[in-house]
């Protein structure tokens, strides 16, 4: 049936200029369309995300390099950063959300489209008010700038006294208008999954792709809360004369930091959780087995998000809280590998007794397992209070979160991007430029990350344009910045295989890896429709039931 | 047949230890090269486990204790992946069947729950320890008392009851044996939010405008020890350097009564001292025994006394110091300080005066 809708459309498309092309993916309220244009966008800032990080890491490859002033690289980090978690990270795990949750629990639209195209469009709109910022910073008076604050923009230097003209106004509402965006396809993840999934799907035979988007947004709508109160809060303090944040009269800097870290870090948590997700799927169906511990690994996941949302002030060992508060949240920090460490031993356990192929999307799930332990260890060791006075702050915890973020994050979503990118375009991702992709990325983080561990305990502070030669820091941020430039060929290895596999790529057919959740029984790419009759399911792996129906799955659960 | 499997399996963990080995060496050898880069100079490279001050020597302790918990769990859980991936891996001989389905284990799951748990539990109250050992040590009432104010992007000390100002070189004395003596910093900030921080004698506290924070030190060292500002605080973030000297009790004592001398009054350099008390020198800077007593910059009474300048972005002689007031932006862009637009004379005298403030 699929392969007919899929000949009936290209024939369409044929026949249709651009323009009507163009105007059907601006107006389209598909979930599928949307999910494209969402990977789409954070692709692109992708690279300019990567582009600010090259400057960067040019700036500090020698001491007292000159590459670019002061105020030019303050700039390029706080883009880098802020690019790089609200217009790549949250838009790409949106994207592939909104894309794979309906079909995998046998919808055939979220519960609210047009909602889902109006956040699409508002968090598009953020990213491009940010970066008008470039042009317009300055309003009407000299050329313009970019916000120079910081990612975290902490108080009082994103005061009117401390930050004058508009730069960091721009970086307000581009982060209020996305945050808004986040929340409403939060809400729509939600009622999607509460309410729509496919008869016989029970809460206990969801994909686990489906229960950690179902927590990763309940967790969105804690955090971008607090945070979209706090932005409001700072352009009150900045054009109607608030105090909340204003120190010169009785406002309290450490306001802002608990509002930022009270949202800063369950979103560590709101971007991991979908590519545990991810990575969940993935390792399954390349082992040749289910997941194992399914039930505790959904426990394991609610119960990350619970004690993500006391562990914030971690963040702010520094800052002179009492011992009873550092002791706080020394256990409550350390209490969230607990679970997380459940998790390895449960991706670990799935790989034990199978038959582990090694295609690219599970080297990348193996890559990430691999990084992820070694970023949740260097976690605990920052969970330590006494240990974070050193160690906070400095290029350690630099590392640290690129370890999260790059070895953990985007390994797992490079992983996704070559299992389902045959669901979405209908054609294979090139195995051979995938791992030449995989080992030059690999080769490229380790050079960078791993090294750049080492300043950080030899005393070099993050966010510095430049240092005095002779600190011994001067070899390791040269080799840092070679790995920088072997990561940015990688990507664009990368880019090349998405675009050369989309006209040359092999046809994928339906299921491609022999999977087993619903995606892969509709045609690829899917129908508009996505199901052209609702499937009824009878277990967590209801492929695996129709190709093995002499030994279903819906016996053992 | 048999044999060819054999071998692949004995290939592949030889790939990976060779592989994991290289790795190890490689990052042992840059961590020796950056050591060894660094310059002569005493204590140029701070790191934090080479501590001179109970602080920081406790941070050390714990963090051997934390690295090798973590260590250890890096060990096992690496190997127990790595077996994994070499050992389950599909072979080509037999891809038509599928392993064995197995979707849990309730007694392992519990196993790898509450060990994790417990170790947990140990690493908290070794932290617990430390953190209380640290952020609840009495304050003797020996101590030295000083006051820590970050500006941007420069740092004031005031020594409370000694009637000591000085910027950016802290002096304290050494704690050892036969005279244990604390130093106490009370932290405050002027504008945004500071972090101070000296690798080697004390882990780093914020300075943060509207709240008073506290942290100590014991240097058991004579010498200099090097840190800066941790805390992202605007443009010059990067050049708020902080040079900790630590003397013997004499040199303190000597040091603390040369600083209680008002500005050295030299009858020859008038024209020099005119020109800091007839331009906008004297907004910002304060000299004892002028009309300036501006705080927005450093206090300039005995900045000769001073090896740096512009906190630590320069070394302190006559070319910088002309350099830096006629413009500060080649030194260091982005600083506070406007540039003076004084004629060349007016510059000479300056200087000149500027340098008999011993």
């Amino acid at each position: 049936m699929s392969s007919d809708a899929i000949a009936i459309q290209t024939a369409e498309v044929a026949g249709r200029s651009w323009v009507e092309t163009l105007h059907e993916w601006v107006t389209t309220v598909d979930h599928k369309r949307l999910g494209v244009l969402y990977i789409l966008y954070a692709l692109f800032f992708l690279v300019i995300g990567g582009i600010e990080a090259t400057i960067i890491r040019i700036q500090l490859m020698h001491p007292h390099n000159d590459f670019v002033s002061p105020q030019v690289f303050n700039r390029m980090f706080t883009m880098h950063g802020t690019t790089m978690i609200f217009f790549v990270a949250m838009p790409i795990l949106f994207g592939f959300a909104n894309y794979l949750v309906p079909l995998m629990i046998g919808a055939r639209d979220m519960a609210f489209p047009r909602l889902n195209a109006f956040s699409f469009w508002l968090t598009a709109f953020g990213g491009l008010l940010l970066y008008f910022s470039l042009l317009g910073g300055n309003g009407l008076y000299g050329a313009g700038n970019a916000p120079d604050v910081g990612w975290w923009a902490y108080a009082p230097l994103a005061s009117r006294a401390f930050s004058p003209g508009h730069s960091s106004d721009y970086w307000t509402i581009a982060l209020l208008a996305s945050g808004f965006g986040s929340i409403a396809t939060a809400i729509n993840i939600i009622a999607t999954i509460v309410s729509m999934r496919c008869p016989g799907m029970t809460l206990s035979r969801m994909p686990l792709l489906a229960w950690m988007n179902l927590v990763m947004s309940g967790m969105v709508l804690l955090a971008i809360s607090p945070l979209s109160a706090a932005q409001l809060m700072l352009l009150v303090d900045r054009y109607l004369g608030g105090h909340f944040f204003d120190t010169q009269a009785g406002g309290s800097a450490t306001l802002w930091m608990h509002f930022f870290w009270i949202f800063g870090h369950p979103e560590v948590y709101v971007l991991i959780i979908p590519c545990f997700a991810f990575a969940s799927e993935i390792i399954p169906v390349f082992s040749r087995k289910p997941i194992f511990g399914y039930p505790v690994m959904v426990g394991a996941t609610v119960c990350i998000a619970f004690v993500s949302m006391s562990v914030w002030a971690h963040h702010m060992f520094t800052i002179g809280m009492s011992s009873y508060a550092n002791s706080f949240f020394t256990i409550t920090t350390m209490a969230v590998g607990v679970p997380t460490g459940i998790k390895i031993f449960n991706w670990l356990g799935t790989m034990w007794g199978g038959k582990i192929q090694f295609r690219t999307p599970m080297l990348f799930c193996i890559g990430f397992l691999f990084q992820f332990l070694i970023a949740g260890l260097t976690g605990i060791m920052l969970a330590s209070s006494p240990f974070d006075w050193q160690l906070g702050g400095s290029y350690f915890v630099v590392a640290h979160f690129h370890y999260v973020i790059v070895g953990g994050i985007l390994f797992a979503l490079f992983g996704a991007f070559y299992y389902w990118y045959p669901k979405i375009t209908g054609r294979m991702l090139s195995e051979g430029l995938g791992k030449l992709h995989f080992w030059l990325f690999l080769i490229g983080f380790h050079l960078t990350f791993d090294l750049m561990h080492i300043p950080g305990l030899l005393g070099m502070p993050r966010r510095i344009y430049t240092y005095e030669p002779g600190r011994g820091w001067d070899t390791l941020n040269f080799l840092v910045t070679i790995g920088a430039f072997i990561q940015g060929i990688a990507t664009l290895v990368f880019v090349a295989n998405l675009i050369i596999s989309y006209f040359k790529g092999t046809k994928a057919g339906n299921d491609p890896w022999d999977a087993w959740t619903l995606e892969w029984s509709v045609s690829s790419p899917p129908a508009e429709y996505n199901f052209a009759s609702i499937p009824r399911v009878s277990s967590r792996r209801p492929l695996w039931d129709l190709k093995h129906p002499e030994d279903p799955d819906s016996r053992y659960e | 047949m048999r044999i060819v499997e054999t071998m692949q399996k004995a290939d592949r963990p030889a790939i990976i230890s060779r592989v994991t080995g290289v790795v190890l060496i490689l990052a042992g050898v840059l961590l020796a090269a950056g050591l060894c880069t660094a310059t002569p100079q005493d204590n140029s490279v701070t790191s934090i486990f080479d501590s001179h001050s109970t602080p920081a020597d406790s941070i050390r302790h714990l963090s051997f204790f934390v690295l090798s918990v973590t260590g250890l769990i890096f060990l096992v859980v690496f190997s127990l992946l790595s077996y994994v991936v070499v050992k389950f891996r599909s072979r080509a001989a037999d891809t038509e069947r599928e392993p064995a389905q197995v979707y849990g284990s309730t007694q392992i799951e519990l196993a790898w729950t509450i060990i994790p748990i417990l170790i947990v539990v140990v690493l908290f109250l070794a932290t617990a320890r430390v953190i209380h050992a640290i952020q609840d040590a009495p304050k003797p009432a020996e101590a030295v008392e000083i006051t820590a104010i970050g500006h941007q992007f420069w740092w004031e000390f005031r020594y409370s009851g000694l009637g000591v100002v000085t910027a950016n070189e802290l002096h304290v004395p050494v704690s050892d044996q036969s005279h244990p003596t604390q130093t106490f910093l009370k932290l405050l900030s002027a504008d945004t939010d500071h972090s101070f921080w000296i690798p080697q004698l004390a882990g780093k506290t914020d300075l943060i405008p509207n709240r008073v924070n506290e942290t100590w030190l014991d240097p058991h060292e004579t010498g200099l020890f090097l840190g800066q500002c941790a805390q992202y605080c605007g443009t010059q973030h990067a050049k708020m350097l902080l040079r900790v000297y630590v003397d013997s009790p004499e040199d303190f004592k000597l040091w603390v009564r040369a600083q209680q001398q008002p500005a050295n009054e030299d009858a020859k350099e008038v024209a020099g001292r005119q020109v800091f008390e007839r331009t906008a020198c004297l907004n910002c800077h304060a000299i004892n025994g002028t009309n300036g007593t501006g705080r927005f910059g450093p206090d300039l009474t005995h900045l000769m006394s001073r090896s740096t300048i512009a906190s630590g972005a320069a070394e302190n002689n006559p070319q910088n110091l002309r350099l830096w007031i006629q413009n500060p932006d080649s030194i260091k862009p982005g600083s506070l300080m406007p540039a003076m637009k004084l004629s060349d004379s007016e510059l000479d005298a300056l200087v000149r005066y500027l340098e008999t403030l011993q």
